[in-house]
């Protein structure tokens, strides 16, 4: 597919991921090329070697940045993405790991002195550990917070929010409590197989409609309204003429 | 502020050994809410120990819950000094998964304003570096040009700094051709007076070089292995600039120069800036001259919404536009990552799209995270007030920092 976007040009990704996959060898796990992105998963016990490889002979320098992401159907549910960058060759490169809340990744601090917040960031969003790191410390939730917040499974609200307290003087924490519940859209068609009773639809279940009836009830002649007497003198006239014509 | 008092050992006197004090939270040099605990030796910083997140709003979270759409403000938020650079990564990143052509002129727009949000950037960082340092006429005159930068994005946008104005597919509106008029002029006349006087006062300052010159030495080793970026990795003699390296939009049409420091000081990192703004001043004067005519966005109607005359006329429009302000567009599933030279370094942005019309997972990377993180080896030796020159230099704001 030609490109039609502006986004970065980086230099070409022409026979990079076969000569890195060959470099690396065992290391890497799986390896694709998509949107002009070389991704690279390697064995997270491989991880230090993988990217002091990648770093000392292929020439990527930086380490940009760390991303954790959350697969919550999975069995080790976290990747944890390593952005690499060739300030020499002019290129970039995602290294990325599968971790699991128990499964400690190797610290890259070793490599690069600003893995220590990018790691403490993911360990603190997620809850990845990585083994080695000398400050896993939480870095930009609150002092005493618990939980890792950018999990898939922890609600967009919290759990609990705070404010100050004038008769304590001093900040509380309270569970959260909202005065309107946080819209969700899930913009699904209703008539696309949704899987959920249509807002009225309940109504349906619980009162069922009347059976249907065998014979249709029906008054004897026209004139017999049920409208009073008056109406019954009208609809007479108009049946008498009626039937006339 | 406390103190830990020992006992000497010759003497058997009370000494003071170290001082740890707390650098803000609120402190007006800390540029926002950082709050740094440092070590002193009388007044020899011995390590700092920056709490950031005082100003985490969990944007991330909050995108993931929004459509593609109506996460782009986010942006706008996180370094409110440069809103602009901070929507330019995240179209980018959309259009990168879409494969979405921009029209030349939405191209040339955004490449515009990105240049004058990084005159706007800059001015309030030099502004408020020189100001941290003790002077304070020139800020008051960088900060003139920064409100003629503001009024220029609010006749361009509608808002003066959250502009929401880079759309996926393009930019929101065309400029009137009076304003293209107007920048050009501000350009000849009045940017280069007011800049030019204020620069005039610090650049030879023996005090203000007695403050910067020499502070934080930064090598390229170090440089590289901390992720700097921008004039902070300019400063310390490497000449990599995205705009320059990888470039995006119609960055590779203009003709610039990078500029880079000699001695990797304080110093340096300021008249980097103050070279980038002289640059591009060229940038948009080009921008200018070669800007054709044409639509400033999309004309695929899937990603991009129809002009509101055609919606009076068309219920192709119509539908259109609802579609896309209600659900919003599908991004086709995949993961990209794409940085941007922001005024304050490379801004990237990692999206995961699950193919729906929410991104899975949006990763900002901040600017400011690997730089302040080298606050400590940075400000080692240093005396206490280089601290605030140090961070000064480094640009850092927690609007992006914190997320």
């Amino acid at each position: 597919m030609p490109v039609l976007h502006s986004a970065p040009k980086i230099a070409s990704n022409e026979g990079v991921l076969d000569a890195l996959v060959a470099a690396l060898g065992s290391m890497v796990v799986a390896s694709k090329e998509e949107y002009g992105e070389i991704v690279l998963t390697v064995a997270r016990s491989e991880i230090e070697n993988a990217l002091r490889a990648l770093r000392d002979e292929h020439g990527y320098q930086q380490l940009m940045e760390m991303a954790g992401v959350d697969y919550p159907s999975r069995a080790e549910r976290f990747d944890v993405v390593y952005m690499l960058l060739s300030v020499t060759k002019n290129h970039r490169l995602m290294v990325k790991v599968n971790a699991a809340e128990n499964t400690p990744v190797p610290t890259v601090t070793t490599l690069w002195p600003n893995a220590g917040w990018l790691e403490r960031e993911v360990f603190d969003m997620y809850g990845v550990i990585f083994a080695g790191n000398p400050d896993l410390r939480r870095i930009l939730t609150d002092y005493g917070f618990e939980g890792h917040p950018f999990r898939k499974d922890f609600p967009l609200t919290g759990y609990v929010e705070l404010r100050y307290s004038e008769e304590d003087k001093r900040v509380v924490y309270e569970p959260v409590k909202l005065a309107q519940d946080l819209r969700s859209f899930d913009f699904m068609s209703p008539w696309e197989g949704a899987d959920y009773i249509l807002p009225g639809d309940e109504k349906a279940a619980e009162t069922p409609a009347p059976p249907p009836v065998a014979t249709p009830k029906a008054t004897e002649t026209k004139a017999d309204t049920g409208a009073g007497d008056k109406a019954n003198e009208k609809a007479a006239e108009k049946s008498e003429k009626g039937d006339a014509k | 502020m406390s103190m830990q008092l020992e006992t000497s050992p010759t003497t058997g006197d009370e000494v003071i050994t170290n001082y740890t004090i707390n650098f803000g939270p609120q402190h007006p040099a800390a540029h926002g809410v950082l709050r740094m605990v440092m070590e002193l030796d009388g007044e020899i910083i011995e390590r700092i120990d920056p709490h950031v997140g005082l100003l985490h709003r969990g944007t991330e979270k909050l995108i993931e819950h929004k459509t593609y759409l109506q996460a782009l403000p986010y942006f706008d938020r996180l370094d409110y000094c440069s809103p602009l650079g901070m929507e330019h990564s995240y179209v980018l990143a959309i259009e990168k998964l879409l494969n979405l052509e921009v029209p030349l002129r939405g191209q040339y727009l955004r490449v515009l304003f990105a240049e004058l949000t990084r005159i706007c950037n800059h001015m309030m960082n030099m502004g408020s570096h020189i100001m941290d340092i003790g002077a304070m006429t020139p800020n008051l005159w960088l900060f003139e040009v920064r409100e003629d930068c503001l009024n220029f994005f609010e006749r361009a946008s509608g808002a003066r700094m959250h502009s929401a104005w880079f759309r996926p597919g393009g930019v929101h509106q065309d400029v009137p051709l009076k304003l293209l008029t107007d920048i050009a002029d501000w350009l000849d006349t009045r940017l280069p007076e007011l800049f030019g006087d204020a620069l005039s006062l610090v650049v030879d300052n023996r005090i203000f070089k007695q403050r910067n010159v020499d502070i934080a030495v930064v090598s390229k080793e170090d440089a590289l292995a901390w992720g700097f970026s921008g004039p902070m990795i300019r400063a310390a003699g490497i000449p990599w600039d995205i705009r320059k390296s990888q470039p995006y939009d119609v960055y590779d049409r203009m003709d610039f120069e990078i500029p880079v420091g000699t001695n990797s000081d304080c110093y340096d990192r300021f008249m980097v800036r103050a070279e980038e703004v002289r640059q591009s001043i060229k940038i948009m004067k080009q921008c200018l001259r070669d800007m054709p005519e044409g639509p400033v966005a999309s004309t695929d109607r899937k990603v991009s919404p129809p002009k509101r005359a055609e919606m009076k006329s068309s219920m192709e429009s119509l539908i259109h536009h609802f579609k896309l302000y209600t659900e919003g567009f599908h991004v086709p599933a995949g993961e990209v990552y794409v940085a941007t030279e922001s005024p304050k370094g490379e801004f990237g942005v990692y999206l995961v799209s699950d193919g729906s019309n929410k991104p899975y997972r949006c990763k900002i990377r901040p600017t400011a995270f690997s730089h302040l993180q080298a606050m400590d080896f940075m400000s080692k030796g240093h005396m206490l007030p280089d601290a605030t020159a140090i961070l000064g230099a480094m640009d850092i704001v927690f609007g992006e920092c914190d997320r």
